[in-house]
C-alpha cells in the first residue's frame, strides 16, 4: 500500500494495464506530447510510444468513432475526453454507436472500449464546463457507468473497466485529482463493476453518495455524529449502471432512512432512481421521507461564492439528514 | 429606503414565534424605534421596534399567526415608495440554504431555507418532504410505524404522532409499547360532542414539549385534599329516607359525581383534554366511572352528568355498572370520558393516586370515609373525613388549575345543598 493521488492511482492503473495487453491503447486530446490536460498520462509516451499514446485533434466525434471502429476489430482502446461536457460533442457515438453495437450485430461485435475524463465542476470553469452528466449515461442500455470517489476506487475500478468486454463511461473528478488515499501497488488490483461500498458503518440514517460529494457526506457523517448523536452510514455505489441496490436497500432496512446526495441537477438525477428503487423495495422500512442533497438546479455559476453554494456542502448533508430524522 | 421588519431568533431555542398584535397598522407613520407589533416567543412576550422610518406600508402576517424566525413580516417604506419587488423577492425567497463560504464570509440574512418540491424545481439543493396537513381527519404514519403497529397490535387512532402535521413514526410505537399501553391518546369522545379548540400559546407549547419528556407519555402530577364529609353523608340519609318508596339509593359515588360535574362546569379549563398541537375544552362532563371486574378495570361512561340530576345518576349508573361486571357495555359505553372518578374507599383505602384515563386530562382518586379527630374552631372532634387526590395531565393542566378545581369540589361536597342550585 502506498498513499498517492488520484491522478497517480489512474496513471498506474493505465501503465500496468498497457504493460500487460498489448492491444490497449490510449488516445485523446493533448494525452501524448503533453502527458495530458490533468497529467493523468503522465510518461506513457515515453514507455509505450506514439502508437499506443495517441494524440488527437479537436474533434470529439471524430475520433470516439475511431475509438469504436478499433474495439470492433478488436483493440481495447481507451478515449480520453479533456473533460465530459466536451463529450457532448461526441455523445453520438457513445449512445449510438459504442452503447448499441453489441446488440444490433446479434453479439457479433464486442465493445471493449473505456471512455473517461473528469466530470463535474472544477474552479471557476462556468457553466458549460461545470456539469455532471452521470444520470444521462447511466440512462443508456448497453453503457456501464463508473463514478470513482478515491484514489484505491479510482485504480482498482478502472483496471476493471478496461479488461470489460463492454462500453464504460468511466467518471473521474478534476478536484478529485489531487485527493489521497491509500492505494494497493500489486499489479492484480482489481475492483469488480457493480459492487457499492460502505465506506462508513452507521445505524440511524443511510446516505448514499457518490464521486466528489463523498468527501462532503463523511465530513458531514462526523459532525452527525459528534454533535448530533446521530450515526450515519455512507454507502458510495461506485458503479452508477449496473447499480449494487441490494447493498443500499440493506442499509435502509436497518436504518429505515435515507439520504442520497450527488453533484448533478435533481430531475431525473441518479438519486431520483435509487428513491424509486427503495420506495419499491422497502417501502415498510421506511420511517421518513427519502430527502435528497443535489447540486443546485441552474447553470453552474462562475461566480466563487455562489458556485460554492451550489454543490453538496456538508451542512446542506447535515441539515438534510436531521430533518430525517426529524429532528427539524 | 425600504426596511424590513423580521421575524427575529429572540432566544436561543426560539425557533418559531407568534404575531400577537400589531401596534401599528397599514398606513400609520412609523419612526425607528417606535414599537410597531408585540411578538411571543417560547419563553416570552416582546416588543419589536422598527429599524427605518417612513409609513408601515404593508403588513404581511396576521395577528396570531405562528411563523419561523426569519419570516418578514412586514415592510416600511415612505409613502409613496414602490416595494413590489421587494414584496416579490419576499414571497418567493432564494431557495438556497444560507452557506458560509470556503473562506468564512457568509451570506448574511439569507431567507430561511425553502424546503417545498415547489422551490426545490428552482433552484434549492436540499429537497426534503413538506410537513403534511394538520388535522384534515386522515391518520399519518410512516410505512414503518404502520408496519411495527400492525405487528404489535396497536391501533393507529390511539397514537399521538410525533413526526411533521402528527406522523405517527417509529419512535412513537415504541414509546406505546415501552409503556405498555397505547401511550398520549387523541382518542376522539363521541363524535357529537362540542368541543372549542384552544390555540396552543407558545408558553403551552414548550410545556407540552418539556413535560412530554419527563415522565412517560402524560406528565402527571397529583393534588390531594381532605374532605369534611359528615353533612354530606347526613343530607344523604335524608335523601334517602324520602326515596324510600321509590328503590332508589343515592351513594356517595353518585354524590361525588354530580358534584365533580358541577365543579368541572365553573372550571372548564379542567374539563379539557391534550390533543399535540391544541387542547380540547369539552362543551360537556362525561364521567368515567372506574369499575373493578375479576380480570381488569372498566370505566363505564355516563354521560352529560352536570345536567342529571341525583336521582336520575344514581339510577343510569347503577345499571351502567351492573353491565360493566357482566361485561355486557358496548365501547361507546366506556369510552371518551372527560374526567373519571376511581373509588377504592371500600377497600378501605386512605388514599391513592390513580393514572389518566385518556382522552380526559384528569382522574379523581377516592379514599375511605374515615372518623377521625380533626381540630375544629380551636377544640378537637370527631368528623367523617375523605380524602380525594386530582391526578392532572400537566400538559394542559397546570397545579393552580387544578387545586381551583378541587377548592369548588370541596366546597360543594362540604355544603351538599349547594348541588341542587
Amino acid at each position: 500500500m502506498a498513499v498517492i493521488t488520484y491522478r497517480e492511482a489512474l496513471n498506474q492503473a493505465l501503465r500496468e494495464e498497457m504493460r500487460r495487453d498489448p492491444d490497449i491503447f490510449l488516445m485523446g486530446e493533448e494525452v501524448g506530447a503533453y502527458q495530458g490536460a490533468y497529467k493523468v498520462s503522465r510518461d506513457l509516451l515515453e514507455e509505450f510510444g506514439e502508437w499506443r499514446v495517441r494524440d488527437m485533434p479537436i474533434a470529439e466525434l471524430g475520433f470516439t468513432g475511431l475509438g469504436v471502429g478499433a474495439a470492433m476489430v478488436g483493440l481495447r482502446p481507451i478515449v480520453e475526453y479533456m473533460t465530459w461536457s466536451f463529450a457532448l460533442l461526441a455523445i453520438d457515438g457513445i449512445v449510438n454507436a459504442a452503447a448499441k453495437m453489441r446488440y444490433m450485430s446479434g453479439g457479433q461485435f464486442k465493445m471493449p472500449v473505456t471512455f473517461r475524463g473528469p466530470s463535474g465542476a472544477a474552479n471557476q470553469l462556468a457553466a458549460t464546463h461545470s456539469q455532471a452528466l452521470d444520470s444521462w449515461y447511466a440512462h443508456i442500455p448497453g453503457l456501464k457507468v463508473v463514478a470513482p470517489a478515491t484514489a484505491r476506487d479510482a485504480k482498482g475500478l478502472l483496471k476493471s473497466a478496461i479488461r470489460d468486454d463492454d462500453p464504460v463511461v468511466f467518471l473521474e473528478g478534476e478536484l478529485l485529482y489531487g485527493t489521497k488515499d491509500d492505494v494497493p501497488e500489486q499489479d492484480d488490483f482489481l475492483l469488480p463493476l457493480g459492487v457499492s461500498e460502505i465506506k462508513r458503518p452507521g445505524t440511524d440514517v443511510t446516505i448514499v453518495v457518490h464521486s466528489r460529494p463523498l468527501h462532503a457526506a463523511l465530513s458531514a457523517a462526523e459532525v452527525l455524529e459528534s454533535e448530533h448523536g446521530i450515526s450515519a452510514e455512507v454507502i458510495d455505489p461506485r458503479t452508477l449502471r449496473p447499480m449494487d441496490i441490494d447493498t443500499i436497500l440493506e442499509s435502509v432496512r436497518k436504518t429505515n432512512r435515507c439520504v442520497i446526495v450527488e453533484e448533478g441537477w435533481p430531475v431525473c438525477g441518479i438519486g431520483a432512481q435509487i428513491v424509486d428503487d427503495i420506495q419499491r423495495e422497502a417501502f415498510d422500512h421506511l420511517d421518513a421521507p427519502i430527502a435528497r442533497v443535489t447540486g443546485a438546479d441552474a447553470p453552474h455559476a462562475y461566480a466563487h461564492d455562489l458556485e460554492q453554494m451550489a454543490f453538496p456542502q456538508t451542512e446542506y448533508i447535515v441539515k438534510a439528514v436531521r430533518h430525517t430524522c426529524y429532528l427539524e | 429606503m425600504a426596511t424590513r421588519i423580521v421575524m427575529s431568533k429572540l432566544s436561543p431555542t426560539m425557533e418559531e414565534g407568534r404575531v400577537l398584535r400589531w401596534l401599528k397598522q397599514e398606513g400609520d407613520p412609523v419612526e425607528s424605534g417606535d414599537v410597531v407589533l408585540e411578538v411571543e416567543t417560547d419563553k416570552a412576550t416582546m416588543e419589536v421596534e422598527a429599524m427605518g422610518s417612513g409609513v408601515l406600508k404593508k403588513i404581511l402576517v396576521d395577528e396570531n399567526a405562528t411563523v419561523p424566525t426569519g419570516t418578514v413580516l412586514a415592510v416600511i417604506a415612505g409613502p409613496d415608495e414602490d416595494i413590489s419587488e421587494l414584496l416579490a423577492q419576499t414571497r418567493a425567497p432564494a431557495a438556497a440554504v444560507p452557506a458560509a463560504g470556503p473562506d468564512g464570509s457568509s451570506a448574511t440574512a439569507t431567507p430561511a431555507p425553502v424546503e417545498t418540491p415547489q422551490a426545490a424545481a428552482t433552484a434549492a439543493t436540499v429537497i426534503t418532504a413538506p410537513a403534511p396537513q394538520q388535522d384534515d381527519g386522515r391518520i399519518k404514519a410512516s410505512p414503518l410505524a404502520r408496519r411495527m403497529a400492525s405487528e404489535r397490535g396497536i391501533a393507529l387512532n390511539m397514537i399521538q404522532g410525533s413526526g411533521p402535521g402528527g406522523r405517527i413514526i417509529k419512535r412513537d410505537i415504541e414509546t406505546a409499547g415501552a409503556f405498555g399501553a397505547p401511550a398520549a391518546m387523541t382518542v376522539d369522545v363521541g363524535s357529537d360532542m362540542p368541543y372549542e379548540r384552544v390555540e396552543l400559546s407558545q408558553i403551552r407549547k414548550a410545556i407540552a414539549r418539556n413535560l412530554a419528556q419527563s415522565l412517560g407519555p402524560i406528565p402527571h402530577f397529583f393534588l390531594t385534599v381532605e374532605i369534611d364529609v359528615g353533612a354530606l353523608l347526613d343530607a344523604r340519609a335524608q335523601l334517602n329516607r324520602s326515596l324510600e318508596d321509590t328503590g332508589v339509593k343515592i351513594g356517595v359515588n353518585d354524590i361525588l359525581m354530580k358534584a365533580a360535574a358541577q365543579a368541572l362546569q365553573e372550571h372548564p379549563e379542567v374539563n379539557v383534554s391534550f390533543a399535540g398541537d391544541h387542547i380540547r375544552r369539552f362543551g360537556r362532563v362525561d364521567v368515567g366511572i372506574a369499575v373493578a371486574v375479576p380480570d381488569g378495570l372498566i370505566t363505564p361512561v355516563l354521560r352529560d352528568v352536570a345536567a342529571k340530576g341525583l336521582q336520575q345518576i344514581s339510577i343510569e349508573s347503577r345499571e351502567l355498572i351492573a353491565r360493566a361486571r357482566e361485561k355486557k357495555l358496548a365501547p361507546e359505553e366506556y369510552q371518551g370520558a372527560t374526567f373519571t372518578i376511581s373509588n377504592l374507599g371500600m377497600y378501605g383505602i386512605d388514599e391513592f393516586t390513580a393514572v389518566i384515563n385518556p382522552p380526559a386530562a384528569t382522574i379523581l382518586a377516592v379514599g375511605a370515609t374515615k372518623e377521625k379527630p380533626v381540630v375544629v374552631d380551636g377544640a378537637i372532634e370527631i368528623r367523617s373525613r375523605m380524602r380525594v387526590t386530582l391526578s392532572c395531565d400537566h400538559r394542559a393542566v397546570d397545579g393552580a388549575m387544578g387545586a381551583e378545581f378541587l377548592a369548588t369540589l370541596k366546597g360543594m361536597m362540604e355544603n351538599p345543598l349547594r348541588l341542587v342550585l
